[in-house]
């Protein structure tokens, strides 16, 4: 498996982390390596395995759907990097 | 009479109840230790005043025949879990100055059972490594050094590396961990201490920074088996607010400790012995299996024939869960924002400053098996192998009680050291990392020293829900291997 260039910067997008050219060679042989040592699985034959979906057997909970928590927009809000009228704000998103 | 901050949750917890010393006092030598190891760097946040109110209020509490399991016993959290009104910052830069306003259930246990909270530990970026050196805090120091190099630093392990160094450096009684593939064994075995991961379900992930959550469990790090049975028991328990909390009644855990295993079938997976294994490891291995033998357990040889893919399954599925986890750090609501022309530009600056070297690869990685047209290939298949893995588990249950194992390949290595190749790293978490996949209860037992005079330990690994079995069993390991060595830099002389 080999990861080009435009593919460390496809994934780099996909994750939201901008990369910076010098970063992108050895972020791109790290990955490679990762991915070969991983690779490994491709020797066992699974065809008849399920995958795990849960690893203690037990099925999820149900509950009813009330609202149990809430009314609290400063705790909210309080670690907000940047809030304006009771919102969190961010940059302009609709021009 | 010993020092304080010397004395085991059991030891401290009779002189509390003799009235030999306060809480107040007791937490007074912890702090006071917590200020002369400061070089250590084990913790990020120091919270001396409500340390002294905790006690305070312990202390009232037992005078009015109150006192709760714990009451009174100082100890260190781990910076993963929520700490209403204290930082919460996962060794990131990008919670950097994140106060929670609310609880996680594991530490509110603790505190309704008399706890006290000396202070935030240092830890690996999102508990992503096995070195403690990934932390946007600075590394931690292992209190223990090298016999012929005293200077020479080295690891404490990792990710809980400084709840481990706090416990061995005898700064705090006992400290919380938490374990996806190896980060509370790991470390205890390489800072000489106990430290347990606990079944899948049995603490509530409520409420701890997610890493993967389908591998995450909190557990203890303590000086003793019976620390880590008393801890476990106040930790434990059902909570609606974790999906996959597990609702069975706990168990007295140090009711377990019984130091009889006559009969106990204890198994020895022939895939453990790996290639470049040191022979003192090995060595240490087999004293260990003559040790319950000499106890009255019978050893029995297994084989777990999927070990060798269990690090590699476990390098896509944790880094996918995480891929996921962490994409909630995007500048909007919490935590560090670098700003950008557009929304998506905020984004990509924030993480790419937000984030380390690991957590950026992991999270990539784990973009990338998740990503269309590679999810079968990846993700699928090391969900297939994590069947193939827990299967082999069952099978050796049929044949034993319990797992006799090395924690780790080597004792602590020196800072710096196995920093230039991510899979030199991930080789730490070998021996560990299959118990995460299959849920199971393990704990790491110190149980000698190197030929270098760092520690080592032994781990034993049960059956799901079996913590009672496994605490009973190391119990007998720890009593046999009789490991009373203590590290350079600890902090007073001891008895």
């Amino acid at each position: 498996m080999s990861l080009d260039q435009a593919t460390v910067a496809r994934i780099a997008h996909l994750a939201r982390i901008r990369v910076a050219p010098d970063e992108a060679e050895a972020l791109q042989k790290d990955l490679q390596n990762i991915l070969a040592f991983v690779e490994q699985l491709g020797e066992v034959n699974t065809d008849d395995v399920p995958p795990m979906t849960s690893v203690t057997p037990q099925a999820l909970r149900w509950r009813q759907d009330n609202v149990n928590d809430g009314d609290k927009p400063d705790q909210v809000l309080k670690n907000a990097p940047e809030q304006a009228s009771g919102f969190y704000a961010v940059p302009r998103v609709v021009e | 009479m010993t020092e304080l901050n010397h004395l085991t949750i059991s030891d401290a917890l009779e002189g509390l109840e003799k009235g030999d010393f306060t809480a107040v006092e007791l937490t007074r030598a912890n702090l006071m230790a917590m200020e002369e190891a400061r070089g250590l760097n084990a913790f990020v946040t120091e919270t001396p005043e409500r340390a002294l109110e905790m006690a305070a209020a312990s202390d009232a509490r037992r005078q009015a025949g109150e006192a709760r399991p714990l009451d009174g016993i100082p100890i260190g959290v781990k910076d993963l879990y929520c700490t209403e009104g204290v930082r919460t910052m996962a060794g990131s830069h990008i919670l950097e100055g994140f106060t929670p306003t609310y609880e996680s259930t594991v530490t509110a246990n603790l505190w309704r059972d008399g706890a006290v909270l000396l202070g935030k530990t240092n830890l690996d970026e999102f508990a992503m490594g096995s070195s403690n050196t990934t932390s946007y805090y600075g590394e931690v120091h292992n209190p223990w050094t090298l016999a012929d190099e005293p200077d020479a630093r080295l690891v404490p392990g990792g990710s809980s590396g400084g709840s481990a160094a706090c416990v061995a450096a005898r700064i705090a009684t006992a400290s919380t961990g938490t374990d996806t593939g190896g980060s509370i064994r790991q470390p205890a075995s390489l800072c000489g201490i106990v430290g347990m991961k606990p079944t899948y379900g049995r603490c509530s992930r409520w409420g701890i920074v997610a890493f993967a959550s389908s591998l995450d469990q909190a557990g203890p790090m303590t000086r003793s088996v019976r620390d880590s049975a008393l801890m476990l028991t106040s930790m434990a328990g059902f909570d609606p607010m974790d999906s996959t909390s597990v609702d069975l009644p706990v168990p007295d855990y140090a009711a377990a400790l019984t130091g009889d295993i006559r009969g106990l079938k204890i198994g020895v997976p022939k895939e453990y012995r790996i290639d470049d294994m040191p022979g003192e490891i090995e060595t240490l291995w087999q004293q260990g299996v003559e040790w319950m033998k000499a106890a009255g357990a019978e050893i029995v040889d297994v084989s777990l024939p999927h070990t060798k893919y269990a690090l590699p399954a476990y390098y896509i599925v944790a880094p996918a869960e995480a891929s996921s986890n962490l994409a909630r750090y995007d500048g909007v609501r919490y935590g560090l924002r670098v700003p950008g022309d557009s929304l998506i530009e905020m984004y990509e600056n924030t993480r790419a400053e937000g984030f380390g070297q690991e957590v950026k690869r992991r999270v990539m990685i784990g973009t990338y098996v998740l990503s269309a047209g590679y999810y079968d290939a990846y993700y699928l298949k090391a969900q297939k192998l994590r069947t193939l893995i827990a299967r082999d588990f069952e099978e050796a249950y049929k044949e034993c009680d319990l797992l006799l194992t090395p924690t780790a390949p080597s004792t602590a290595f020196k800072v710096g050291d196995k920093q230039d190749d991510p899979i030199a790293m991930y080789l730490n978490d070998v021996f560990t990392v299959p118990a995460n996949l299959a849920g199971l209860p393990g704990i790491s037992v110190p149980a000698g020293l190197g030929a270098d005079g760092a520690p080592l330990g032994l781990q034993l690994v049960g059956q799901a829900f079996e913590e009672e079995t496994l605490f009973r069993a190391a119990g007998v390991l720890e009593e046999a291997a009789g490991f009373t060595a203590t590290p350079a830099l600890m902090v007073g002389e001891g008895a």
